[in-house]
């Protein structure tokens, strides 16, 4: 891999294999009559300076990116067992068909008459998350889990509003991604937090002493970070409605229910979709994702704007909702990804939906079961999708989680999500998903148990690792405290 | 689907796991909730899917297109998808595990890079969801920043935009207010008599939403006589010959970056730029990549700054932004590393001089320019005819000539907004020219 005269350099950054005049891709010359003049564009708008992008020709650059790719664990080339980020395979043909010309060419402000195929699928795609989710409105338009987090929060605070009530706080259990708090930020709200009880299911006794007016909705991760189901769902869900709140869901997890159990059976009023998880879409190193939000039929007039409607068989959008709380996204959303989870929907239909969730369940509670005997602390529940492991008492003296996750890259496995949930210490998530083979998972849990004999008696070699990665362990509070986030000859900021 | 295990195997694990049967694994989920029925259509299989996707794709084939408004048709050379989709990239995760995931890290490094140079700005964030949303951040960091609520926007802004500024905004102690603009362009003037020591930023896009160029620098003046932020939104291929943000000393630039690389796709995913001067760093939304090295003291790259972001800081966090356009980001800094910085002003030129050309053809043929503005590839004409009506004529031959303005201000209800770019050859034009005059 050490390509470079330079032993300390993996792959030189694009800035250092530039030559000044080497030529890129070839642009036409221009075949129009016209020059740039005074008259046109003064000087004083001009650029000064000019912009010092690198020079190189197009096989240096399909090398360099090659090489890079080459760095990276992907689904592709490793199992990822990430907690709550669902590392599915992601169908090849969904980025074939992604780019067919007529989809790539589509202007997001074309007429409804030259775009009545895309609008068909869009509004396709809302129906069948309506009818998996047990919703009765969908919107496409929030980028990611986060901007539907704060969707959902904004249409829920409409709500009440709308009906002259004011309604400050959020409860959110201590279990949360931090996105939930930090959308109910954005959206104007206060947070209160919800304890967990020891099997880590939402304390309902805690949750019902801080249930008041002034609480506008409860965000649940269902299943629990913890990749539990609630078993007091329907309680909380009938004591929350009574206190005249809404129920929010973070989909992050949903893939363990879809064709299993609605959400909306279950008390649910609003929640978003992570595509990029459930739906089979690429997470593309950290995005582009798509966060739809689904709604119950009372806060349908508080989703954002355009709207796909269907008017006489011909599909329009719409912008006639006045009561929406606005457009969240410049046009109508992150359509690429929406087509990937339309065609991820065709493929498998109902029956290949429910033999999905069932799969990914059975995946990670065989993990569990193997993994039962190397971590003491283990919930003592069948999980869902994910399976939480606590490091406490697992390793050896003076090895933390964080050692283990290393090691497992020189294993050739993705580490698990590590130190999340908050409430189980040293934790690790582990995600399987439905399309691992049972070898994979026996691989990895003789990988994880020969590392726990590691930690007893090669300490030394976990606290390296990794030792085959590209690059060893990174000096992190270097990278924070002088920091270089950009090349410049010399190096600095 | 992609379900690997066999009967048998299923009957191993159930074994293992000591449950006879799967829904045993199901003891929290009550009965009357499990299973019920849906109305979904019958899986397909890939063949079939192609199939049908090939005539959903088919009815909207266009023959030609001159609508930018925020989204632009530009040459996209091949390797650019070649490469962002090859599965080591396209697959995996937000790079938590930095040892793991050398490539996209050194790649957003890269490509923090190359916006700093476009922009001129001292740092750049490794994306947002797209230009909208980043506005709107921006938005958000002015106002913390200088303790002070009024965002001033001219109505040369995208009107999307500042929709979506409004919706971020709506909940915040922040208000925008939008300033007038007759002449296509913000005055000075006008900005000055609006400056008050409530002015948190005064936000423009340069070109502006009818392709005019403001007086960028001294609007950008003025603003800072005030005390208040100036946030740029800016068109990335304009800056091959245009001013950067950081010549006339911006604070925070962004921009919708579609035109780096990406599809029009139907408005998404496209790709926010973020950056702004050092000063405010430490307020920046969003993931940042900085380089540091590893044990044995090789180069190397990692999440940095991260005590802003959500996940640490939950409810105090700069932004609730997680993930964003990582692969997004990826495409256009290939495509940035293939222009290089000759490619850049060439694209530019071919750009101002095809839509200049484009300009005076339509004024020689009864379609006069509504602004005398500087432009740069896009601009605005009155129409002899009402607009939607040669948007419907049009649509029959399946052109899209450009945007009727009614829709987004009544006072422009004959002008249209026509955009042309490098695709565009001098015969396409003529013959545009023709189709229009005869309409």
């Amino acid at each position: 891999m050490n390509m470079n005269s330079q032993e300390k350099i993996i792959e030189p950054l694009l800035f250092e294999k530039s030559v000044p005049d080497r030529a890129g891709i070839p642009l036409p010359a221009s075949d129009v009559p016209v020059t740039l003049e005074e008259s046109h564009f003064p000087a004083s708008y001009q650029r000064k300076t000019p912009c010092e992008w690198p020079e190189l020709s197009e096989p240096q650059v399909v090398r360099h990116f090659t090489r890079l790719s080459q760095l990276n664990y992907s689904i592709d080339t490793h199992f990822y067992p990430l907690g709550s980020c669902t590392m599915k395979h992601n169908p090849k043909v969904n980025e074939r068909l992604v780019l067919l010309p007529d989809f790539v060419n589509l202007h997001p402000l074309r007429p409804h008459v030259l775009s009545q195929g895309i609008l068909e699928i869009l509004f396709q795609t809302e129906k069948w998350l309506c009818e998996l989710c047990g919703m009765d409105a969908f919107t496409l338009q929030p980028s990611a889990g986060a901007q539907g987090e704060l969707t959902g929060i904004l249409v829920g605070r409409a709500y009440h509003e709308s009906r002259g009530e004011k309604r400050p706080v959020v409860l959110i259990p201590d279990s949360a991604h931090g996105t939930n708090p930090a959308s109910v930020a954005v959206a104007g709200l206060s947070v209160v937090t919800v304890k967990s009880t020891d099997q880590g299911h939402v304390d309902v006794e805690d949750l019902k002493a801080k249930l008041n007016k002034e609480v506008a909705l409860i965000m649940m991760t269902v299943p629990s970070t913890l990749g539990l189901f609630e078993p007091r769902m329907a309680e909380i869900a009938k004591t929350v409605h009574e206190a005249g709140a809404l129920v929010y869901m973070d989909g992050a997890n949903l893939n363990a229910l879809v064709g299993l159990v609605k959400p909306g059976d279950i008390g649910v009023d609003i929640l978003h979709v992570n595509v990029h998880k459930t739906f089979s879409t690429p997470h593309g190193g950290g995005g582009p994702g798509a966060g739809p939000v689904g709604v119950k039929k009372h806060l349908e007039d508080f989703l954002p704007v355009p709207r796909v409607i269907k008017d006489k068989d011909v599909y329009r959008r719409s912008l006639n909702y006045p009561k929406s709380i606005g457009r969240v996204h410049g046009f109508q959303g992150n359509i690429g990804v929406l087509l990937r989870a339309y065609c991820y929907m065709r493929l498998q239909g109902l029956e290949g939906f429910r033999e999905m969730s069932e799969s990914a369940i059975l995946s990670a509670n065989y993990l569990r079961a193997k993994l039962k005997t190397l971590f003491p602390k283990m919930s003592k529940e069948y999980c869902m999708h994910e399976v939480v492991v606590s490091g406490e008492g697992a390793f050896g003296p003076g090895i933390r989680t964080l050692d283990v996750a290393k090691r497992l890259l020189d294993y050739g496995f993705y580490a698990p999500t590590i130190y999340f949930p908050l409430i189980v210490p040293e934790a690790m998530m582990i995600e399987p998903t439905e399309n691992e083979t049972k070898e994979t998972l026996d691989s990895f849990c003789q990988a994880m148990e020969k590392i726990i004999e590691e930690s007893k008696n090669e300490p030394d070699k976990l606290k390296s690792a990794p030792l085959t990665t590209p690059v060893r362990r990174l000096d992190e509070v270097k990278a924070a405290r002088q920091l270089n986030l950009k090349y410049t000859v010399n190096s600095n900021l | 689907m992609f379900i690997p295990h066999t009967n048998k195997q299923k009957q191993e694990m159930l074994q293992t796991i000591g449950v006879k049967s799967f829904d045993e694994l199901l003891t929290n989920i009550p009965q009357s909730v499990l299973r019920p029925p849906m109305n979904l259509p019958a899986s397909m299989t890939e063949m079939e899917l192609v199939r049908h996707m090939e005539e959903l794709a088919e009815q909207d084939r266009l023959a030609s297109s001159y609508l930018g408004a925020g989204a632009y048709e530009h040459f996209v050379p091949t390797s650019v998808w070649a490469l962002a989709l090859r599965g080591e990239f396209a697959t995996a995760y937000t790079p938590y595990q930095a040892e793991a995931s050398q490539g996209t890290l050194q790649a957003i490094y890269e490509f923090q890079t190359l916006i700093c140079a476009l922009l001129g700005m001292d740092v750049a964030n490794a994306s947002m969801y797209d230009g909208a949303s980043a506005a709107a951040e921006a938005c958000l960091v002015a106002a913390k920043h200088t303790g002070r609520t009024d965002i001033l926007i001219p109505e040369t802004v995208h009107p999307q935009t500042r929709q979506v500024i409004d919706t971020y905004l709506s909940r915040s102690e922040a208000k925008t207010r939008v300033i007038q603009c007759p002449k296509g362009i913000l005055d000075p003037e006008t900005l000055k008599q609006n400056l008050s020591d409530q002015t948190a930023a005064l936000l423009f896009q340069n070109p502006n939403f009818f392709g005019g160029l403001e007086n960028v620098q001294a609007l950008s003046e003025a603003a800072h006589k005030s005390g208040a932020l100036v946030i740029a939104s800016t068109y990335p291929v304009a800056l091959g010959l245009m001013a950067p943000p950081g010549e006339y000393n911006a604070d925070i630039a962004v921009a919708e970056a579609q035109c780096l690389g990406l599809p029009l796709g139907y408005g998404g995913p496209y790709l926010g730029l973020f950056a702004c001067q050092k000063e405010l760093i430490r307020k920046m939304p969003g993931r940042v990549v900085g380089q540091t090295e590893d044990n044995d003291g090789r180069r190397a790259f990692v999440l940095t700054l991260q005590a802003r972001e959500q996940h640490i800081r939950r409810e105090k966090a700069t932004s609730n932004i997680c993930t964003n356009q990582a692969l997004c980001a990826l495409a256009s800094t290939i495509y940035m590393a293939l222009l290089g910085k000759q490619g850049l002003r060439h694209l530019a030129h071919l750009n101002f001089q095809k839509a200049h050309y484009a300009a005076s053809e339509l004024e020689k043929h009864g379609f006069p320019l509504v602004f005398k503005n500087p432009f740069f590839n896009e601009f605005v004409v009155k129409c002899p005819v009402p607009p939607e009506k040669i948007v419907q004529k049009c649509a029959t031959e399946r052109v899209l000539p450009g945007l009727p303005l009614g829709q987004y201000f009544p006072e422009h209800k004959d002008h249209l907004l026509v955009c042309v770019t490098e695709i565009k050859t001098k015969q396409d034009i003529d013959q545009f020219v023709q189709m229009l005059k005869k309409i």
